[in-house]
């Protein structure tokens, strides 16, 4: 006559990182944000319309403060601001989270195997990762676009490129500091593969300060793919995109504000948006901080 | 004669190259242990006891010597044929604070070795023997969902415990599995860890530097110094009669709780030398009290002066 | 014999002392009415297991508990019979190191990595005294070689000192101003047990020359055995059982300290079969009511989980805080457990 015990209900890992994320209210705001966001950018057109809206010049509608018909006011063109930051949403977003994905993916995964294997690997790696990093990023990022050819995509793969260097750095500094740890040895001596300990371990372990990163990251990308708009390698000229939208209207700072004001904004509410994010994803990815 | 001998290790060396010279961590050691038997390895820090507990895994690989677990010479098996064989020989290790995943719930540390090796087919079935293995260590079922960071030292190294059994092995390497806990907790594990032994009938290589503690729990010592096995024998042999004079030392340096029984301190100078490049001759030499010039410049033997209990020392060959 | 009699001077005497801590899980009630007192000389052996409270009474004793969040709710701390908990921060400062002095267990991180040792002696010697450097250096080099460290090493930094030598320097910087009182928190616990033995009987032969009372926070009951007059077992922030070194060794009363030498593996006996104390230290934010050992405890009755217990003074050495050692009530029964 055992007494049976109620089962002890076994949660997810997933669903207990998500529940801890929900508990974060300023990540709940920033996810929030990001999501309304992505739904601008998918219904654009529904919003405003491209080619009549975005792009069409409009002499006598130049230089006009916000009003009822035009929320943030129009340009120098006489464009509607409004309109393009919406469609900028789908190229300035896409765009940073984009390449940092792919400084994310090659950094981390360099900086994974430099920091798990060490040795020759490690040299090998972290040499070369050191002569990327000893060009400016900008510069960088103008040579690799220049020799791929002026486009969207290529200034993507050009900017992520330029980021590979640093999240190599940071991701190989925090596996060295999970490595040696004993729960890494305890996972080989019950046979787990390298991988297994690489993917189930150390990584979540070292996750903290790559998010960080990554948050930082999209923001200064945003800024970067502006520059090279800028000196023509990056968006072509009557597309919005709020770094050209922002470096563009800089000659009318004094007399339009608004012309600075509103694509800065829309930055600055992506970047916040994404720390915050970022923060309530590292904390709740950290059982020790509940 | 090795028939019986459940582990068999012979001549094993780990060195390790550093920017200083050559470090000899384990310097040729051998000995053999029984099914169901616990050996003690006793020494200070240093001396490459910890190293010579995961050189038997091959958790780091031995630079040389022969490991025989079961009449299979482990060192000959490939890497997939190790990660097999690894079922049957685990690790506990000493701090029960860095050898669990902070990110991970205690079931799902305990599964872990389950889940590698794909012992159980369905999830319901897998966590059936997490449940069976708390109760076996003594933890509660609550405790299920619960990360490490919440529980204290003694649950931690229960979780330990559990982990290191699920796999149902026969021999267990423990890493001074008590040093970082309390008394009373340590007590409590010593007693677990006992009570498992007769049960499962594992064998021990019990490492510690605490001589109280490896006399109350082994059946068999061997004392290291430097990288060498300075003296081994029955704990009885050890304890009542020490031959060598960095035991004799060591077993007098321990502060006894008895206001009654109190002995005389045998001082020995000076600290643990350096492992690296060691000069010919005894690596004690520079500390013992009774050291002699040969003692500087031939390396002694272990020498069986007894049965079973043998000793390497210049002075002890003398007297024999 | 010092102890518990009336008209000796004391070193130090800490009276009915209670240190919380808040956190945001709560008020941890680290010391809750703690009383200690060291006659000149003497040494005093703090035993307890971790959270106990062993290191928080010792740097209340130095006035530096770090607060917020920490705070020393009441009590009494004399030093050479003047109250510290009165001083100014100024006037504390010149106690520190001079009257009363605390070691640390890892000598590891408290020696500073880029000055030479003999500077960091020389400086805690012209702080306290009015000396110029060279004498200051000289005094540095006299004492390192009173631990057992030659003079010239006195040039060397921290790295080329080996732990057990580190421990000497600490101890070295400890002493050197001849406090009236040191603070030993656990310095051997981080010592291999050969290096442990060489720093005991240095700092038994000191302590000797000294004239110094220490008080020895430890859990080793084996240390306390080799260098202690007299023993205070802390249990949850109060000495739960005091007595000479004989008293708790020959007579342990108090259940916790029966079950802190069952716990032991002897050295002599290897047979003996541990017993264990079950269970755990209570959580210090949420003592449980009544005597904090009660629900640990095999001999626990109905009053453990109401009532805190009383001093019950054994003999004039010896008293505990146990319900089965009082007189009025329950004697009969329970005096023959011992």
């Amino acid at each position: 006559m055992k007494q049976r015990i109620p089962r002890q209900k076994r949660r997810s890992q997933l669903a207990e990182v998500f529940g801890r994320l929900l508990k974060n209210r300023m990540a709940i705001i920033g996810l929030c944000v990001l999501a309304m966001l992505a739904l601008v950018a998918v219904f654009a057109n529904q919003i405003a319309d491209y080619d009549t809206v975005a792009i069409q010049q409009n002499y006598t509608e130049r230089f006009l403060s916000p009003s009822l018909k035009h929320p943030f006011g129009t340009d120098e063109f006489g464009r509607d601001i409004f309109a393009r930051i919406v469609h900028g949403t789908r190229i300035s977003m896409f765009v940073g989270i984009l390449s940092v994905s792919i400084s994310l993916t090659l950094g981390g995964t360099l900086g994974a195997i430099a920091g798990y294997y060490g040795g020759a690997f490690d040299n090998v790696i972290m040499r070369i990762l050191d002569v990327m990093l000893a060009i400016p990023g900008m510069l960088l990022a103008i040579a690799i676009v220049n020799s791929l050819g002026a486009s969207i995509p290529n200034m993507m793969i050009s900017v992520g490129i330029s980021g590979v260097p640093g999240f190599a750095r940071i991701t190989r500094a925090a596996l060295l500091s999970v490595k040696d740890q004993e729960f890494i040895e305890a996972s080989r001596a019950i046979g787990a593969r390298d991988h297994t300990i690489i993917l189930t371990h150390v990584l979540p372990n070292s996750l903290a300060p790559i998010i960080v990163q990554a948050t930082l990251k999209a923001g200064t990308t945003i800024n970067t793919v502006a520059s090279l708009s800028f000196i023509g390698l990056g968006v072509k000229a009557p597309t919005p995109e709020w770094g050209a939208m922002l470096s563009g209207s800089r000659a009318f700072i004094r007399d339009y504000p608004h012309l600075v004001i509103f694509p800065g904004l829309a930055i600055m509410v992506v970047i916040l948006s994404l720390n915050l994010l970022g923060d309530g994803l590292r904390d709740a990815l950290d059982p020790k901080l509940h | 004669m090795s028939e019986n001998n459940f582990l068999e290790v012979r001549d094993l060396k780990k060195y390790f190259q550093t920017s200083r010279g050559m470090l000899h961590a384990v310097d040729g050691i051998s000995f053999s242990l029984k099914k169901g038997e616990t050996l003690g390895i006793v020494g200070e820090s240093g001396c490459g006891k910890s190293t010579a507990g995961r050189a038997i895994l091959r958790l780091i690989e031995p630079t040389e010597g022969q490991i025989y677990f079961d009449g299979i010479d482990i060192r000959a098996l490939n890497k997939e044929e190790m990660r097999k064989m690894r079922h049957n020989m685990q690790i506990i290790f000493q701090d029960p604070f860095s050898s669990l995943d902070p990110r991970k719930s205690v079931s799902q540390i305990i599964e872990e070795p389950l889940k590698i090796n794909r012992i159980y087919a369905t999830n319901r079935e897998r966590l059936d023997r997490v449940k069976e293995l708390m109760d076996l260590v003594g933890l509660a079922q609550r405790l299920v969902n619960t990360y490490p960071h919440e529980l204290d030292g003694g649950r931690r190294q229960r979780i330990g415990i559990a982990r290191s059994l699920a796999l149902n092995p026969q021999f267990i390497v423990c890493d001074e599995p008590v040093s970082a806990l309390d008394v009373s907790i340590q007590a409590q594990i010593l007693n677990l860890m006992k009570e498992l032994q007769a049960k499962l009938g594992l064998t021990y290589i019990f490492i510690t530097h605490d001589l109280s503690v490896v006399n109350h729990f082994s059946d068999t010592i061997a004392v290291m110094y430097l990288g060498k096995i300075v003296e081994k024998g029955s704990t009885e042999d050890i304890f009542s009669h020490p031959l060598h004079p960095y035991t004799q030392a060591l077993l007098s340096a321990i502060p006894i709780p008895d206001i009654h029984s109190r002995q005389e301190r045998i001082a020995i100078k000076g600290e643990i030398t350096s492992p690296i490049d060691p000069k010919p001759g005894c690596r004690f030499a520079s500390r013992c009290p009774k050291a002699n010039d040969y003692c500087g410049r031939a390396e002694p033997a272990l020498v069986e002066t007894g049965p079973g209990h043998s000793a390497a020392c210049h002075l002890i060959e003398s007297i024999q | 014999m010092g102890g518990i009699a009336m008209h000796n001077e004391f070193a130090v005497e800490v009276k009915n002392l209670y240190v919380e801590f808040k956190t945001d899980y709560g008020v941890v009630k680290a010391v809750n009415g703690l009383d200690i007192s060291i006659a000149p000389g003497k040494t005093l052996g703090l035993v307890g297991e971790t959270g106990a409270g062993k290191t928080t009474t010792g740097l209340a004793m130095m006035n530096l508990i770090p607060s917020p969040p920490g705070r020393i709710v009441q009590g009494e701390i004399r030093i050479c019979g003047q109250d510290i908990l009165k001083l100014s921060e100024r006037e504390m400062d010149k106690l520190r190191g001079q009257q009363i002095s605390m070691i640390f267990q890892d000598p590891m991180t408290s020696l500073n990595p880029v000055m030479t040792v003999g500077t960091q002696i020389a400086e805690v010697i012209a702080y306290h005294e009015k000396v110029n450097k060279t004498e200051a250096m000289k005094k540095a080099k006299e004492i390192l070689e009173l631990v057992g460290i030659p003079a010239e090493r006195a040039k060397e930094y921290p790295h080329q000192f080996s732990g057990g030598m580190k421990q000497r320097v600490i101890i070295a910087m400890a002493l050197v101003c001849n406090p009236s009182i040191l603070i030993a928190d656990e310095p051997t616990t981080a010592l291999d047990v050969t290096i442990q033995a060489q720093v005991l009987a240095m700092m038994k032969e000191l302590k000797e020359k000294l004239h110094t009372a220490l008080l020895m926070i430890t859990h080793d009951l084996g240390i306390v055995a080799d260098i202690c007059d007299f023993v205070s077992v802390i249990y949850a922030g109060r000495i739960v059982e005091h007595g000479t070194l004989e008293d708790i060794f020959d007579n342990p009363a108090h259940p916790y300290t029966k079950g802190l030498f069952n716990s032991l593996p002897s050295i002599t006996n290897r047979k003996t079969n541990l017993k264990p104390i079950r269970g755990l230290m209570p959580d210090p934010s949420n003592l449980p009511s009544g005597c904090p050992f009660h629900d640990r405890c095999d001999d626990a009755c109905d009053i453990c989980t109401s009532a805190m217990p009383q001093k019950a003074e054994l003999s004039e050495s010896h008293y505990v805080e146990c319900h089965l050692f009082h007189s009025d009530k329950d004697k009969s029964v329970f005096g023959g457990t011992k």
